[in-house]
Protein backbone atom coordinates (compact mmCIF):
# COMPACT_ATOMS: atom_id res chain seq x y z
CA UNK A 1 0.00 0.00 0.00
CA UNK A 2 1.21 3.42 -0.61
CA UNK A 3 0.25 6.53 1.22
CA UNK A 4 0.06 9.77 -0.50
CA UNK A 5 1.55 12.79 1.65
CA UNK A 6 1.49 15.27 -0.90
CA UNK A 7 0.47 14.95 -4.20
CA UNK A 8 1.86 17.44 -6.41
CA UNK A 9 0.57 19.73 -8.44
CA UNK A 10 -0.56 16.39 -11.13
CA UNK A 11 -0.05 13.03 -10.60
CA UNK A 12 -2.32 10.85 -11.73
CA UNK A 13 -2.28 6.94 -12.60
CA UNK A 14 -1.74 5.60 -15.66
CA UNK A 15 -1.10 2.64 -18.12
CA UNK A 16 -0.90 2.13 -21.40
CA UNK A 17 -4.02 3.62 -22.33
CA UNK A 18 -7.51 2.61 -23.28
CA UNK A 19 -7.35 2.47 -27.15
CA UNK A 20 -10.31 1.34 -29.41
CA UNK A 21 -12.97 4.74 -28.04
CA UNK A 22 -11.75 7.27 -30.05
CA UNK A 23 -15.32 6.68 -32.04
CA UNK A 24 -16.86 7.44 -28.89
CA UNK A 25 -14.83 10.71 -28.16
CA UNK A 26 -12.93 8.79 -25.23
CA UNK A 27 -9.22 9.50 -26.14
CA UNK A 28 -6.66 6.49 -25.16
CA UNK A 29 -4.83 8.50 -22.39
CA UNK A 30 -1.65 6.94 -20.65
CA UNK A 31 1.88 8.33 -20.66
CA UNK A 32 3.06 11.21 -22.62
CA UNK A 33 6.57 9.65 -22.22
CA UNK A 34 6.09 6.23 -23.05
CA UNK A 35 9.51 4.95 -22.97
CA UNK A 36 10.12 6.19 -19.04
CA UNK A 37 7.14 5.00 -18.76
CA UNK A 38 7.76 0.99 -19.88
CA UNK A 39 11.54 1.53 -18.76
CA UNK A 40 10.39 2.60 -14.99
CA UNK A 41 7.95 -1.01 -15.37
CA UNK A 42 11.05 -3.30 -16.61
CA UNK A 43 13.74 -1.78 -13.55
CA UNK A 44 10.57 -2.39 -11.05
CA UNK A 45 10.29 -5.94 -12.02
CA UNK A 46 6.57 -5.31 -14.05
CA UNK A 47 4.96 -5.99 -17.29
CA UNK A 48 5.62 -2.65 -19.59
CA UNK A 49 1.99 -2.19 -19.47
CA UNK A 50 1.58 -2.13 -15.36
CA UNK A 51 -0.16 1.04 -13.39
CA UNK A 52 2.37 3.53 -12.41
CA UNK A 53 2.53 7.17 -11.79
CA UNK A 54 2.85 10.23 -14.23
CA UNK A 55 3.96 13.53 -12.01
CA UNK A 56 3.86 16.94 -13.60
CA UNK A 57 7.14 19.60 -12.55
CA UNK A 58 7.02 18.57 -9.07
CA UNK A 59 6.75 14.88 -7.54
CA UNK A 60 5.09 13.69 -4.69
CA UNK A 61 5.98 12.62 -1.40
CA UNK A 62 4.16 9.08 -0.25
CA UNK A 63 5.15 6.43 2.33
CA UNK A 64 4.98 2.83 1.15
CA UNK A 65 3.16 0.79 3.88
CA UNK A 66 4.81 -2.40 2.58
CA UNK A 67 8.04 -3.36 1.29
CA UNK A 68 8.27 -2.93 -2.55
CA UNK A 69 10.74 -2.24 -5.27
CA UNK A 70 10.01 1.27 -7.32
CA UNK A 71 12.08 3.20 -10.38
CA UNK A 72 11.73 6.35 -11.04
CA UNK A 73 12.13 8.16 -14.38
CA UNK A 74 11.19 10.45 -17.07
CA UNK A 75 12.08 13.98 -16.16
CA UNK A 76 14.84 14.64 -14.37
CA UNK A 77 13.95 15.26 -10.95
CA UNK A 78 15.85 14.69 -7.41
CA UNK A 79 14.47 11.67 -5.77
CA UNK A 80 15.02 10.94 -1.78
CA UNK A 81 14.23 7.62 0.38
CA UNK A 82 13.95 8.70 4.10
CA UNK A 83 15.80 12.23 3.17
CA UNK A 84 18.57 10.44 1.70
CA UNK A 85 19.46 11.20 -2.27
CA UNK A 86 18.48 8.26 -4.39
CA UNK A 87 19.12 7.26 -8.04
CA UNK A 88 16.42 7.63 -10.68
CA UNK A 89 16.30 5.10 -13.92
CA UNK A 90 16.98 2.66 -11.23
CA UNK A 91 15.63 0.34 -9.46
CA UNK A 92 15.35 1.21 -5.46
CA UNK A 93 13.94 -1.39 -3.14
CA UNK A 94 12.15 0.02 -0.62
CA UNK A 95 11.22 -1.34 3.35
CA UNK A 96 8.03 -0.61 5.11
CA UNK A 97 7.54 2.69 6.57
CA UNK A 98 9.73 4.45 4.08
CA UNK A 99 9.17 7.60 2.38
CA UNK A 100 10.34 9.09 -0.96
CA UNK A 101 10.16 12.14 -2.05
CA UNK A 102 10.28 13.86 -5.79
CA UNK A 103 11.50 17.50 -6.35
CA UNK A 104 11.06 19.86 -8.92
CA UNK A 105 12.06 18.87 -12.61
CA UNK A 106 15.26 20.72 -13.37
CA UNK A 107 14.69 19.36 -17.15
CA UNK A 108 11.53 17.59 -18.61
CA UNK A 109 8.36 17.92 -17.31
CA UNK A 110 6.72 14.30 -16.63
CA UNK A 111 8.18 12.35 -13.90
CA UNK A 112 7.22 8.11 -13.90
CA UNK A 113 7.05 6.15 -10.59
CA UNK A 114 6.73 2.47 -11.45
CA UNK A 115 6.07 -0.03 -7.79
CA UNK A 116 6.68 -3.13 -8.56
CA UNK A 117 3.24 -5.56 -8.68
CA UNK A 118 1.52 -1.87 -10.21
CA UNK A 119 -0.85 -0.10 -8.62
CA UNK A 120 -4.23 -2.05 -8.41
CA UNK A 121 -6.62 0.20 -9.08
CA UNK A 122 -10.24 -0.63 -10.92
CA UNK A 123 -10.05 -0.57 -14.59
CA UNK A 124 -12.09 1.00 -16.81
CA UNK A 125 -12.99 0.66 -20.00
CA UNK A 126 -10.49 -2.14 -19.87
CA UNK A 127 -7.33 0.11 -18.80
CA UNK A 128 -6.63 1.72 -15.41
CA UNK A 129 -5.25 4.91 -17.07
CA UNK A 130 -6.73 8.35 -15.84
CA UNK A 131 -8.28 10.79 -18.12
CA UNK A 132 -9.21 13.92 -15.95
CA UNK A 133 -11.33 15.32 -18.36
CA UNK A 134 -13.83 12.61 -18.55
CA UNK A 135 -13.36 11.44 -15.35
CA UNK A 136 -12.39 8.18 -16.45
CA UNK A 137 -9.92 5.57 -14.64
CA UNK A 138 -7.02 5.85 -12.33
CA UNK A 139 -8.27 6.90 -8.55
CA UNK A 140 -12.16 8.20 -9.21
CA UNK A 141 -11.03 9.61 -12.30
CA UNK A 142 -9.08 12.56 -10.65
CA UNK A 143 -5.63 13.31 -9.97
CA UNK A 144 -4.02 12.02 -6.60
CA UNK A 145 -4.70 13.88 -3.21
CA UNK A 146 -3.64 14.02 0.08
CA UNK A 147 -4.68 11.02 1.84
CA UNK A 148 -5.07 8.77 -0.85
CA UNK A 149 -4.16 4.94 -0.21
CA UNK A 150 -3.53 3.16 -3.12
CA UNK A 151 -3.05 -0.91 -3.41
CA UNK A 152 -0.28 -2.51 -5.09
CA UNK A 153 -0.18 -6.01 -6.67
CA UNK A 154 1.59 -8.36 -4.79
CA UNK A 155 4.89 -9.27 -6.69
CA UNK A 156 8.29 -10.50 -5.65
CA UNK A 157 11.12 -8.44 -5.28
CA UNK A 158 12.57 -7.96 -8.74
CA UNK A 159 16.51 -7.56 -9.26
CA UNK A 160 18.04 -4.70 -9.15
CA UNK A 161 18.98 -2.93 -12.23
CA UNK A 162 19.76 0.59 -13.21
CA UNK A 163 19.74 1.81 -16.86
CA UNK A 164 22.50 2.51 -18.75
CA UNK A 165 23.92 6.01 -18.51
CA UNK A 166 24.39 6.41 -22.60
CA UNK A 167 20.45 5.60 -22.62
CA UNK A 168 19.28 8.24 -20.13
CA UNK A 169 17.87 10.81 -22.32
CA UNK A 170 19.63 14.32 -22.34
CA UNK A 171 17.42 17.01 -22.20
CA UNK A 172 17.93 19.31 -24.92
CA UNK A 173 18.13 23.05 -25.29
CA UNK A 174 16.08 22.97 -28.58
CA UNK A 175 15.09 19.97 -29.63
CA UNK A 176 14.30 19.01 -33.44
CA UNK A 177 10.76 17.59 -33.27
CA UNK A 178 9.88 15.11 -36.70
CA UNK A 179 6.76 15.84 -38.36
CA UNK A 180 4.71 14.56 -41.45
CA UNK A 181 3.44 17.48 -43.41
CA UNK A 182 -0.84 17.37 -43.56
CA UNK A 183 -3.31 16.49 -43.36
CA UNK A 184 -4.59 20.40 -44.78
CA UNK A 185 -0.70 21.57 -45.44
CA UNK A 186 -2.42 22.69 -48.41
CA UNK A 187 -4.63 25.33 -46.27
CA UNK A 188 -1.44 27.05 -45.52
CA UNK A 189 0.63 29.69 -47.61
CA UNK A 190 4.48 28.86 -48.96
CA UNK A 191 5.54 31.59 -46.81
CA UNK A 192 3.44 30.10 -43.73
CA UNK A 193 4.35 26.41 -43.94
CA UNK A 194 8.12 28.08 -44.14
CA UNK A 195 7.54 29.97 -40.56
CA UNK A 196 6.86 27.06 -39.11
CA UNK A 197 9.78 24.70 -40.08
CA UNK A 198 11.72 27.79 -39.60
CA UNK A 199 10.37 27.97 -35.54
CA UNK A 200 11.49 28.36 -33.18
CA UNK A 201 8.85 27.96 -31.05
CA UNK A 202 8.15 28.27 -26.99
CA UNK A 203 5.87 25.56 -24.61
CA UNK A 204 3.40 27.68 -23.62
CA UNK A 205 2.46 27.51 -19.82
CA UNK A 206 -1.13 26.54 -20.33
CA UNK A 207 -0.17 23.20 -22.07
CA UNK A 208 -1.30 19.84 -20.28
CA UNK A 209 -2.36 16.42 -21.76
CA UNK A 210 -4.70 17.21 -23.77
CA UNK A 211 -2.26 19.41 -25.87
CA UNK A 212 0.98 21.31 -26.42
CA UNK A 213 0.83 24.84 -26.43
CA UNK A 214 3.16 26.82 -28.55
CA UNK A 215 4.00 30.62 -29.55
CA UNK A 216 6.40 31.80 -32.11
CA UNK A 217 6.23 32.60 -35.53
CA UNK A 218 2.65 33.15 -37.21
CA UNK A 219 1.80 30.80 -39.67
CA UNK A 220 -0.47 31.94 -42.31
CA UNK A 221 -3.64 30.06 -43.54
CA UNK A 222 -4.31 30.57 -46.90
CA UNK A 223 -7.59 30.60 -47.21
CA UNK A 224 -9.46 30.68 -43.35
CA UNK A 225 -8.72 28.25 -40.51
CA UNK A 226 -12.11 26.36 -40.29
CA UNK A 227 -12.51 22.90 -42.03
CA UNK A 228 -15.60 20.72 -41.50
CA UNK A 229 -14.35 19.05 -38.11
CA UNK A 230 -12.57 15.87 -39.10
CA UNK A 231 -11.01 13.37 -36.52
CA UNK A 232 -7.37 14.17 -34.53
CA UNK A 233 -4.12 11.94 -34.89
CA UNK A 234 -1.59 11.63 -31.71
CA UNK A 235 0.67 14.27 -32.13
CA UNK A 236 -1.59 16.26 -34.81
CA UNK A 237 -0.80 20.24 -34.95
CA UNK A 238 -3.93 22.63 -35.48
CA UNK A 239 -3.43 25.88 -36.46
CA UNK A 240 -5.95 28.35 -35.04
CA UNK A 241 -6.87 31.54 -36.22
CA UNK A 242 -4.01 33.06 -34.29
CA UNK A 243 -1.46 30.75 -36.43
CA UNK A 244 0.18 29.56 -33.47
CA UNK A 245 0.33 25.51 -33.14
CA UNK A 246 -1.16 23.03 -30.68
CA UNK A 247 -0.27 19.66 -30.68
CA UNK A 248 -2.37 17.06 -29.67
CA UNK A 249 -1.14 14.78 -26.97
CA UNK A 250 -2.64 11.72 -25.45
CA UNK A 251 -5.40 13.20 -23.54
CA UNK A 252 -6.68 15.37 -26.88
CA UNK A 253 -10.14 15.80 -28.26
CA UNK A 254 -11.08 13.10 -30.87
CA UNK A 255 -12.59 15.55 -33.28
CA UNK A 256 -11.82 19.00 -34.06
CA UNK A 257 -12.68 21.82 -36.82
CA UNK A 258 -9.24 23.84 -37.33
CA UNK A 259 -6.94 23.32 -40.03
CA UNK A 260 -3.74 20.78 -39.22
CA UNK A 261 -0.27 21.59 -40.86
CA UNK A 262 1.21 18.04 -39.94
CA UNK A 263 1.80 15.71 -37.32
CA UNK A 264 4.71 14.55 -34.53
CA UNK A 265 5.86 11.18 -35.53
CA UNK A 266 5.03 8.87 -32.62
CA UNK A 267 8.84 8.38 -31.38
CA UNK A 268 8.84 11.97 -30.64
CA UNK A 269 5.86 12.88 -28.48
CA UNK A 270 7.28 11.78 -25.19
CA UNK A 271 10.19 14.33 -26.64
CA UNK A 272 7.82 17.13 -26.90
CA UNK A 273 5.87 16.14 -24.07
CA UNK A 274 9.23 16.97 -21.88
CA UNK A 275 9.97 20.43 -23.27
CA UNK A 276 9.55 22.84 -19.92
CA UNK A 277 7.47 25.88 -20.38
CA UNK A 278 9.32 28.52 -21.62
CA UNK A 279 11.56 26.09 -23.57
CA UNK A 280 12.04 26.19 -27.46
CA UNK A 281 11.33 23.44 -29.65
CA UNK A 282 12.00 23.36 -34.03
CA UNK A 283 10.10 21.31 -36.01
CA UNK A 284 11.55 19.59 -39.14
CA UNK A 285 9.43 17.76 -42.14
CA UNK A 286 9.68 14.25 -43.10
CA UNK A 287 7.92 11.86 -45.69
CA UNK A 288 5.84 9.07 -44.80
CA UNK A 289 8.55 6.50 -45.27
CA UNK A 290 10.98 8.35 -43.09
CA UNK A 291 8.61 8.83 -40.81
CA UNK A 292 7.61 4.91 -40.18
CA UNK A 293 11.49 4.22 -40.83
CA UNK A 294 11.91 6.49 -37.33
CA UNK A 295 9.24 4.71 -35.66
CA UNK A 296 10.49 1.08 -36.21
CA UNK A 297 14.06 2.25 -35.09
CA UNK A 298 12.46 3.68 -31.75
CA UNK A 299 10.88 0.40 -31.46
CA UNK A 300 13.34 -1.58 -31.88
CA UNK A 301 15.27 1.06 -29.30
CA UNK A 302 12.71 0.27 -26.56
CA UNK A 303 12.47 -3.50 -27.38
CA UNK A 304 15.64 -3.68 -26.94
CA UNK A 305 15.91 -1.69 -23.55
CA UNK A 306 17.18 -3.69 -20.31
CA UNK A 307 17.23 -6.76 -22.21
CA UNK A 308 13.30 -6.35 -23.31
CA UNK A 309 10.08 -6.45 -21.66
CA UNK A 310 6.98 -8.65 -21.59
CA UNK A 311 3.84 -7.27 -23.90
CA UNK A 312 4.60 -4.67 -26.73
CA UNK A 313 4.09 -0.98 -26.75
CA UNK A 314 1.02 -0.08 -28.02
CA UNK A 315 0.24 0.99 -31.18
CA UNK A 316 -0.25 4.64 -31.70
CA UNK B 1 -9.88 8.26 -45.77
CA UNK B 2 -11.63 11.43 -47.25
CA UNK B 3 -14.76 10.78 -48.83
CA UNK B 4 -16.39 14.21 -49.81
CA UNK B 5 -15.95 17.75 -49.09
CA UNK B 6 -19.31 18.50 -47.53
CA UNK B 7 -21.37 18.00 -44.83
CA UNK B 8 -24.19 15.10 -46.25
CA UNK B 9 -26.04 12.54 -45.43
CA UNK B 10 -24.66 10.54 -48.34
CA UNK B 11 -21.11 10.92 -47.92
CA UNK B 12 -21.64 10.51 -43.99
CA UNK B 13 -23.16 7.15 -45.05
CA UNK B 14 -20.17 6.19 -46.64
CA UNK B 15 -17.85 7.08 -44.15
CA UNK B 16 -19.51 4.63 -42.01
CA UNK B 17 -20.09 2.16 -44.26
CA UNK B 18 -16.62 2.29 -45.01
CA UNK B 19 -16.03 2.18 -41.35
CA UNK B 20 -18.31 -0.77 -41.19
CA UNK B 21 -16.40 -2.97 -43.50
CA UNK B 22 -13.11 -2.30 -41.93
CA UNK B 23 -14.64 -3.44 -38.75
CA UNK B 24 -15.62 -6.64 -40.48
CA UNK B 25 -12.77 -7.21 -42.76
CA UNK B 26 -10.16 -6.48 -40.07
CA UNK B 27 -7.21 -5.30 -42.32
CA UNK B 28 -3.74 -6.34 -41.09
CA UNK B 29 -2.57 -3.37 -38.59
CA UNK B 30 -5.53 -1.04 -38.54
CA UNK B 31 -5.86 -0.27 -34.71
CA UNK B 32 -8.68 1.86 -34.48
CA UNK B 33 -11.11 4.20 -36.72
CA UNK B 34 -12.94 7.33 -35.91
CA UNK B 35 -15.85 8.38 -38.56
CA UNK B 36 -16.56 12.20 -38.87
CA UNK B 37 -18.49 13.91 -41.36
CA UNK B 38 -16.53 12.85 -44.26
CA UNK B 39 -13.57 11.47 -43.54
CA UNK B 40 -12.08 8.17 -41.83
CA UNK B 41 -9.64 8.63 -39.82
CA UNK B 42 -7.47 5.06 -39.75
CA UNK B 43 -4.68 4.67 -37.17
CA UNK B 44 -2.54 1.89 -37.97
CA UNK B 45 0.59 0.30 -37.00
CA UNK B 46 3.19 0.54 -39.80
CA UNK B 47 4.74 -2.54 -38.29
CA UNK B 48 2.46 -4.30 -39.16
CA UNK B 49 1.52 -3.14 -42.76
CA UNK B 50 2.94 -0.76 -45.26
CA UNK B 51 1.06 2.16 -46.19
CA UNK B 52 0.76 1.84 -49.96
CA UNK B 53 -0.68 -1.36 -49.06
CA UNK B 54 -3.24 -0.23 -46.49
CA UNK B 55 -4.10 2.78 -48.79
CA UNK B 56 -4.61 0.10 -51.20
CA UNK B 57 -6.62 -1.99 -49.15
CA UNK B 58 -8.84 0.92 -47.84
CA UNK B 59 -9.26 1.89 -51.09
CA UNK B 60 -10.80 -1.49 -52.34
CA UNK B 61 -13.03 -1.10 -49.39
CA UNK B 62 -14.34 2.74 -49.98
CA UNK B 63 -15.30 1.47 -53.43
CA UNK B 64 -17.62 -1.02 -51.50
CA UNK B 65 -18.62 1.56 -48.75
CA UNK B 66 -22.74 2.40 -49.95
CA UNK B 67 -25.85 2.52 -47.13
CA UNK B 68 -26.66 -1.25 -47.83
CA UNK B 69 -23.61 -2.23 -46.09
CA UNK B 70 -24.89 -1.05 -42.71
CA UNK B 71 -27.03 -2.66 -39.71
CA UNK B 72 -30.02 -0.74 -39.71
CA UNK B 73 -29.89 2.41 -37.75
CA UNK B 74 -30.78 2.45 -33.56
CA UNK B 75 -33.88 5.26 -33.06
CA UNK B 76 -33.34 6.54 -29.71
CA UNK B 77 -35.61 8.72 -27.81
CA UNK B 78 -34.15 11.80 -25.74
CA UNK B 79 -36.51 13.36 -23.57
CA UNK B 80 -36.17 17.16 -23.57
CA UNK B 81 -37.21 19.69 -21.36
CA UNK B 82 -37.55 23.05 -22.80
CA UNK B 83 -37.57 25.59 -20.25
CA UNK B 84 -36.45 28.89 -19.87
CA UNK B 85 -34.35 27.89 -16.85
CA UNK B 86 -32.86 24.72 -18.40
CA UNK B 87 -32.98 26.97 -21.73
CA UNK B 88 -31.49 29.72 -20.95
CA UNK B 89 -31.43 31.29 -25.17
CA UNK B 90 -34.90 29.82 -25.76
CA UNK B 91 -36.63 32.98 -25.50
CA UNK B 92 -34.00 35.29 -27.53
CA UNK B 93 -33.95 32.16 -29.99
CA UNK B 94 -37.66 32.41 -30.81
CA UNK B 95 -37.68 35.94 -30.99
CA UNK B 96 -34.99 36.28 -33.21
CA UNK B 97 -36.82 33.63 -35.26
CA UNK B 98 -40.33 35.72 -35.29
CA UNK B 99 -41.32 32.42 -33.81
CA UNK B 100 -43.54 32.13 -30.31
CA UNK B 101 -41.52 29.40 -28.20
CA UNK B 102 -43.97 26.72 -28.60
CA UNK B 103 -43.06 26.66 -32.33
CA UNK B 104 -39.62 26.57 -31.91
CA UNK B 105 -40.01 23.48 -29.89
CA UNK B 106 -42.54 21.70 -31.95
CA UNK B 107 -40.25 22.35 -35.07
CA UNK B 108 -37.13 21.52 -33.42
CA UNK B 109 -39.23 18.24 -32.08
CA UNK B 110 -40.18 17.58 -34.95
CA UNK B 111 -37.95 16.14 -37.14
CA UNK B 112 -35.59 13.24 -37.03
CA UNK B 113 -31.72 14.01 -36.11
CA UNK B 114 -29.00 11.66 -37.84
CA UNK B 115 -25.95 11.23 -35.46
CA UNK B 116 -23.17 12.04 -38.19
CA UNK B 117 -20.49 10.89 -35.51
CA UNK B 118 -19.52 11.27 -31.78
CA UNK B 119 -16.43 13.15 -30.65
CA UNK B 120 -14.93 16.28 -29.19
CA UNK B 121 -15.18 15.00 -25.62
CA UNK B 122 -16.89 11.79 -24.80
CA UNK B 123 -19.94 10.59 -26.14
CA UNK B 124 -21.22 13.87 -27.82
CA UNK B 125 -23.63 13.42 -30.76
CA UNK B 126 -22.82 15.83 -33.76
CA UNK B 127 -26.18 15.59 -35.62
CA UNK B 128 -27.51 17.96 -38.64
CA UNK B 129 -30.68 18.31 -40.28
CA UNK B 130 -31.94 21.12 -38.38
CA UNK B 131 -35.55 22.55 -39.83
CA UNK B 132 -34.02 25.65 -41.91
CA UNK B 133 -36.59 27.80 -40.26
CA UNK B 134 -35.54 27.14 -37.09
CA UNK B 135 -31.56 28.12 -38.32
CA UNK B 136 -29.56 30.45 -36.61
CA UNK B 137 -25.50 31.46 -36.54
CA UNK B 138 -23.86 30.91 -33.48
CA UNK B 139 -23.65 32.91 -30.17
CA UNK B 140 -21.63 35.84 -30.63
CA UNK B 141 -19.55 34.97 -28.00
CA UNK B 142 -19.33 31.18 -26.94
CA UNK B 143 -20.68 30.53 -23.17
CA UNK B 144 -17.48 29.61 -20.65
CA UNK B 145 -19.52 26.95 -19.21
CA UNK B 146 -22.24 24.62 -20.26
CA UNK B 147 -23.73 22.04 -17.96
CA UNK B 148 -23.78 18.42 -19.64
CA UNK B 149 -27.47 17.99 -21.52
CA UNK B 150 -28.02 21.04 -22.62
CA UNK B 151 -29.31 20.85 -26.00
CA UNK B 152 -27.97 23.43 -28.00
CA UNK B 153 -28.34 25.01 -31.85
CA UNK B 154 -26.08 26.36 -34.35
CA UNK B 155 -26.65 26.86 -37.87
CA UNK B 156 -28.16 23.43 -39.59
CA UNK B 157 -26.40 21.64 -36.38
CA UNK B 158 -27.80 20.24 -33.23
CA UNK B 159 -26.02 19.32 -30.29
CA UNK B 160 -26.13 17.52 -26.77
CA UNK B 161 -23.62 18.98 -24.39
CA UNK B 162 -22.25 15.16 -22.96
CA UNK B 163 -19.95 16.71 -20.33
CA UNK B 164 -19.48 20.35 -18.86
CA UNK B 165 -17.92 22.31 -21.38
CA UNK B 166 -17.44 25.72 -23.57
CA UNK B 167 -20.25 26.08 -26.23
CA UNK B 168 -21.45 28.59 -28.68
CA UNK B 169 -24.51 26.90 -29.64
CA UNK B 170 -28.24 28.44 -28.47
CA UNK B 171 -29.75 26.40 -25.42
CA UNK B 172 -32.67 25.46 -25.87
CA UNK B 173 -33.60 22.61 -23.20
CA UNK B 174 -31.65 20.21 -21.57
CA UNK B 175 -32.11 16.46 -20.87
CA UNK B 176 -32.27 14.43 -17.79
CA UNK B 177 -30.30 11.69 -19.69
CA UNK B 178 -26.39 11.10 -19.39
CA UNK B 179 -25.09 10.83 -22.96
CA UNK B 180 -21.41 10.25 -20.60
CA UNK B 181 -21.35 8.49 -17.51
CA UNK B 182 -18.27 7.51 -16.29
CA UNK B 183 -18.72 5.07 -13.89
CA UNK B 184 -21.31 2.92 -16.56
CA UNK B 185 -20.20 -0.17 -18.18
CA UNK B 186 -20.54 1.47 -21.56
CA UNK B 187 -20.10 5.12 -20.80
CA UNK B 188 -21.31 6.58 -24.08
CA UNK B 189 -24.90 6.34 -25.23
CA UNK B 190 -25.22 7.51 -28.65
CA UNK B 191 -23.16 6.34 -31.27
CA UNK B 192 -22.44 7.38 -34.98
CA UNK B 193 -25.31 6.22 -37.33
CA UNK B 194 -27.93 6.44 -34.51
CA UNK B 195 -31.44 8.42 -34.87
CA UNK B 196 -32.31 10.95 -32.58
CA UNK B 197 -36.24 11.97 -32.01
CA UNK B 198 -36.50 14.92 -28.97
CA UNK B 199 -39.67 13.93 -26.62
CA UNK B 200 -40.74 17.16 -25.47
CA UNK B 201 -40.98 16.57 -21.53
CA UNK B 202 -42.40 19.16 -18.79
CA UNK B 203 -40.39 20.48 -15.72
CA UNK B 204 -42.39 17.76 -13.40
CA UNK B 205 -41.56 14.63 -15.37
CA UNK B 206 -37.82 16.14 -16.11
CA UNK B 207 -36.98 16.30 -12.62
CA UNK B 208 -38.67 12.80 -12.18
CA UNK B 209 -36.30 10.94 -14.88
CA UNK B 210 -33.42 12.91 -13.45
CA UNK B 211 -33.91 11.28 -10.09
CA UNK B 212 -34.07 8.00 -11.74
CA UNK B 213 -31.39 8.48 -13.82
CA UNK B 214 -28.99 9.46 -10.43
CA UNK B 215 -30.45 6.10 -9.08
CA UNK B 216 -29.55 4.83 -12.00
CA UNK B 217 -33.06 3.30 -12.78
CA UNK B 218 -34.03 5.00 -16.12
CA UNK B 219 -32.66 4.48 -19.67
CA UNK B 220 -33.97 5.69 -22.68
CA UNK B 221 -36.12 4.30 -25.05
CA UNK B 222 -33.99 2.51 -27.68
CA UNK B 223 -35.24 0.99 -30.69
Amino acid sequence: MIRVVDPGPQTTVQDLGRPGHLRDGIPPSGPVDVRAFVIANRLAGNLDGAAGLECTLLGPRFTVETACAIAVTGADAPVTVNGEAAPAWTTLVLAAGDTVRIGAARAGVRVYVAFSGGLDVPPALGSRATYLRGRLGGVEGRGLRRGDVLRVFPAPSPPARRLPALEVPSFEAEPEIRVVLGPQADRFTAEGIAAFLGGPYEMLPQSDRMGARLAGPRIAHARGHDIISDGIALGSIQVPGDGQPIVLLVDRQSTGGYTKIATVGSFDIGRIGQVKPGQRVRFRAVDVLEAHRLRRSWEAALAGALGGGIAAVPAA
Amino acid sequence: MELGDEISVEINTRVRALEFLIQHEAPAGVVETVPTFRSLLVYYDPGQVGYETLCATLGALAAQAEAAVLPPARLVEIPCCYDPELGPDLAAAAERLGLSVDELVSLHASVEYLVYFVGFTPGLPYMAGVPDRIQLPRLPTPRVKVPPGSVGLGGAQFCIYSVESPGGYWLLGRTPVRLYDPEAAEPTLLRAGDRVRMRRIDRVEYDALAARVSARDYQPVIA
